[in-house]
C-alpha cells in the first residue's frame, strides 16, 4: 500500500473542506436550522406526535440524513470531477498508486467532512428539540455506513459525469426526491397502503428507518432490512468502482 | 547497456478507427537527452501518455527500469516525472502544497530541503506561498517542473516544456534541464522548437503519423543530412539563368541579384570550383558570398514532408 500517497491525497482534499469551509458546513447548519423553523414551527403544530415522539423530534434523523446523503455525494462527485475538468487528474493517474487507494483517499476524504458535518447538525438540532439517542454505537454505524456508501456514489457520479450540469443532475433530480419522499419528515406508515408498497423501492427508506431507529426504536421497516439494504447498496457501488477503474472509463482512454 | 525506457511494437487505436500510434519501437538509454521531434497530432503526447500511464495501450509493451508498466505499475512509475503538455494546476493550492502533495503522492517520505531546493533551482522559491492562479502562464510551467521533480524521478518527460515561454526563460530551462542530466537524470522531451532538439539533445527521434520514421545521434544526423548552401550576391541583375549552368541547379532570388548552390560536403567534389569558373566565363560577376550549414529544422522539414 502506498500509505503516503492515501494520505496525501486525504489531506489535499480535507484542505480544501477548511478552505471552503463556510459553504462546506455554515450553509447546511443554515439550511438545517430553516427546516426547524418551518417544519418543526409550522407542521409540527399541527402534528403533535408520531409514533409517542414529538413531531420537532421525530424529523431530527431525517434531516441528519438527508444533509448526510446530499453532500457525501456533492463532495466526492466534486473531489474526483475537478481535477478531471481542470485536467490535473494527469498526476494522479500516473502516480505510483492503485485505484483501490485513489479511493480510499477520495471517498475517505469526502465521508469524514460529511461525517462532520452531520455531527454538527446533530448538535445543531439538539438547540432546537431535546434529543436522546438510545443506541450510540448503531447511530455512528449508520451514519458511517452511509457517509462512505453515497460518497461512493458521489465518486461514480463525478467519473461519469462531464460536465457541471451532469454533475448536478443526479443529485437535484434522483436523490433529493428520494430523500424527500424517503421519509426524513414523516413515517412511511402515514400513507395510504398503496404509496407505502411503492415507498418500499425507495432506498433510501431503509436508511432514515434505521437510523432514526438508533434514535428512538421506531422503524418503518426491521433494522436488519435497513442494515443489509445499506450494505447492499454499498457492495453495488464498490462493484462500479472496480469496474471503472479496471476499464478506465471516462479516466483514460 | 540495457535501455531505461523500452517501448516494443507499441499501438494505439481509438473507437474511431484512428491510429494514433503504429508499431513504434524505442529505446532510451539511461542518462541521455531524447528530444522527440514530430509535426502536431503525429502521436508525441500519446505516446507519453502511455509510458506514463495515462492511457492504455493497444498493443504492444514498455517496460521502465526493467518493470513492465501494467504488470509492475508501482515500480515503473515512481521512477518518472511528467510534465505535460497543457499547464494543469490547482488554482487555488499555493506552490508549496501542490509541489508537496506531488511528492506524496509518488509515495515518498515528506523532506521540506529537497522541495526548497527544487523551488529555488526553479527561481520559485519566493512564490512558494502563493496562490497558484496568481502566477504567470512561465511561472505555472515551472510549478508543473517542480512537481515532477519533488519525487526525485530517474526519469523526466517534458511535453513541449517551452511552448509559450519567454527566450529569457527558456535558457534558464534548459539550464534547469542540464544539470538534471548531470545529475543523471535520463531527460525525453518533445518540442516543435527545434533549435531546442539542437541545443539540447543527445539523439533525437522523428515520428510522424503515429510511427518512428528516425531515430539518430544529434552529431550524426545533422552530418549525415547536413547540407551546405551557397549564396552568391551577384554585382549585376540576372534575369535568367545562363544555359551554361544549367547543371548546377541554381536557384535565382526574386530579385535577381543572387544565385544559391546547394552542395553536399561530404561528397567527393563540391562542385565549387567548376562553379565559380562557369560563372566566370558566363560573364557573371560576383560582389559577396555566403556558406549556411542546413539547421534541424530543415531535415526535420524535409522527412516530415517526404512521401
Amino acid at each position: 500500500m502506498n500509505y503516503r500517497a492515501i494520505r496525501a491525497i486525504y489531506l489535499f482534499e480535507m484542505a480544501r473542506t477548511w478552505r471552503t469551509l463556510l459553504q462546506s458546513i455554515v450553509s447546511p447548519v443554515v439550511s438545517t436550522s430553516l427546516y426547524f423553523v418551518v417544519f418543526g414551527a409550522a407542521i409540527g403544530s399541527r402534528i403533535t406526535e408520531v409514533e409517542g415522539v414529538s413531531y420537532g423530534t421525530f424529523i431530527v434523523p431525517g434531516l441528519v440524513m438527508l444533509s448526510v446523503l446530499t453532500q457525501s455525494i456533492s463532495n466526492a462527485s466534486f473531489g474526483i470531477y475537478f481535477p478531471k475538468f481542470a485536467g490535473t487528474i494527469y498526476e494522479i493517474l500516473s502516480a505510483p498508486i492503485s485505484y483501490f487507494e485513489i479511493v480510499i483517499g477520495y471517498v475517505g476524504a469526502a465521508a469524514t467532512k460529511s461525517i462532520i458535518l452531520g455531527l454538527i447538525i446533530l448538535a445543531t438540532a439538539g438547540l432546537f428539540v431535546p434529543l436522546h439517542i438510545q443506541h450510540p454505537v448503531w447511530m455512528l454505524t449508520f451514519l458511517v455506513l452511509t457517509a462512505v456508501t453515497f460518497s461512493l456514489f458521489g465518486f461514480i457520479i463525478g467519473i461519469w459525469a462531464d460536465g457541471f450540469e451532469k454533475l448536478q443532475m443526479i443529485p437535484m433530480l434522483v436523490v433529493t426526491p428520494l430523500t424527500f419522499l424517503g421519509g426524513s419528515f414523516y413515517s412511511v406508515n402515514m400513507l395510504p397502503s398503496g404509496w407505502r408498497t411503492l415507498t418500499l423501492f425507495n432506498p433510501v427508506v431503509y436508511l432514515i428507518s434505521g437510523f432514526r431507529w438508533s434514535f428512538y426504536e421506531i422503524a418503518d421497516v426491521s433494522v436488519g432490512l435497513s442494515l443489509g439494504m445499506t450494505a447492499g447498496f454499498l457492495m453495488a457501488c464498490m462493484v462500479i468502482v472496480a469496474w471503472i477503474f479496471r476499464t478506465g472509463y471516462r479516466l483514460k482512454n | 547497456m540495457s535501455p531505461i525506457i523500452s517501448v516494443s511494437n507499441l499501438s494505439k487505436s481509438y473507437g474511431s478507427g484512428f491510429k494514433a500510434l503504429n508499431g513504434v519501437n524505442l529505446d532510451i538509454v539511461k542518462g541521455e537527452i531524447f528530444a522527440l521531434l514530430g509535426p502536431n497530432g503525429a502521436g508525441k503526447t500519446t505516446l507519453i501518455s502511455i509510458i506514463c500511464g495515462i492511457a492504455n495501450p493497444s498493443e504492444g509493451r514498455i517496460s521502465i527500469g526493467g518493470h513492465d508498466i501494467i504488470r509492475d505499475y508501482r515500480a515503473a512509475r515512481s521512477m518518472i516525472g511528467l510534465v505535460p503538455q497543457e499547464l494543469h494546476t490547482d488554482a487555488f493550492e499555493s506552490v508549496w502544497a501542490t509541489v508537496s502533495f506531488s511528492r506524496g503522492l509518488f509515495g515518498k517520505p515528506k523532506n521540506p530541503d529537497h522541495i526548497e531546493k527544487v523551488l529555488r533551482d526553479l527561481s520559485l522559491w519566493d512564490k512558494k506561498d502563493s496562490k497558484i492562479i496568481t502566477l504567470s502562464g512561465g511561472m505555472k510551467r515551472r510549478v508543473m517542473i517542480a512537481k515532477a521533480l519533488s519525487h526525485e524521478p530517474q526519469i523526466l518527460f517534458l511535453d513541449e516544456p517551452t511552448a509559450g515561454v519567454d527566450v529569457e526563460l527558456r535558457k534558464g530551462m534548459w539550464e534547469v534541464v542540464r544539470k538534471l542530466q548531470a545529475s543523471g537524470v535520463t531527460i525525453i522531451l518533445t518540442t516543435h522548437y527545434i533549435e531546442e532538439a539542437e541545443e539540447m539533445a543527445d539523439r533525437i527521434g522523428v515520428i510522424n503519423k503515429g510511427e518512428i520514421i528516425l531515430i539518430e545521434d544529434k552529431a550524426t544526423l545533422m552530418q549525415k543530412l547536413g547540407k551546405k548552401e551557397l549564396t552568391l550576391q551577384l554585382q549585376n541583375k540576372l534575369d535568367a539563368i545562363p544555359a551554361a549552368l544549367a547543371a548546377y541547379n541554381l536557384e535565382l532570388s526574386e530579385d535577381g541579384h543572387a544565385v544559391t548552390y546547394d552542395y553536399d560536403t561530404k561528397g567527393d567534389r563540391t562542385g565549387i570550383t567548376s562553379l565559380l569558373n562557369d560563372l566566370r566565363n558566363a560573364g557573371v560577376r560576383i560582389s559577396d558570398l555566403d556558406t549556411r550549414q542546413s539547421s534541424l529544422e530543415d531535415i526535420f522539414v524535409s522527412l516530415v514532408r517526404a512521401p
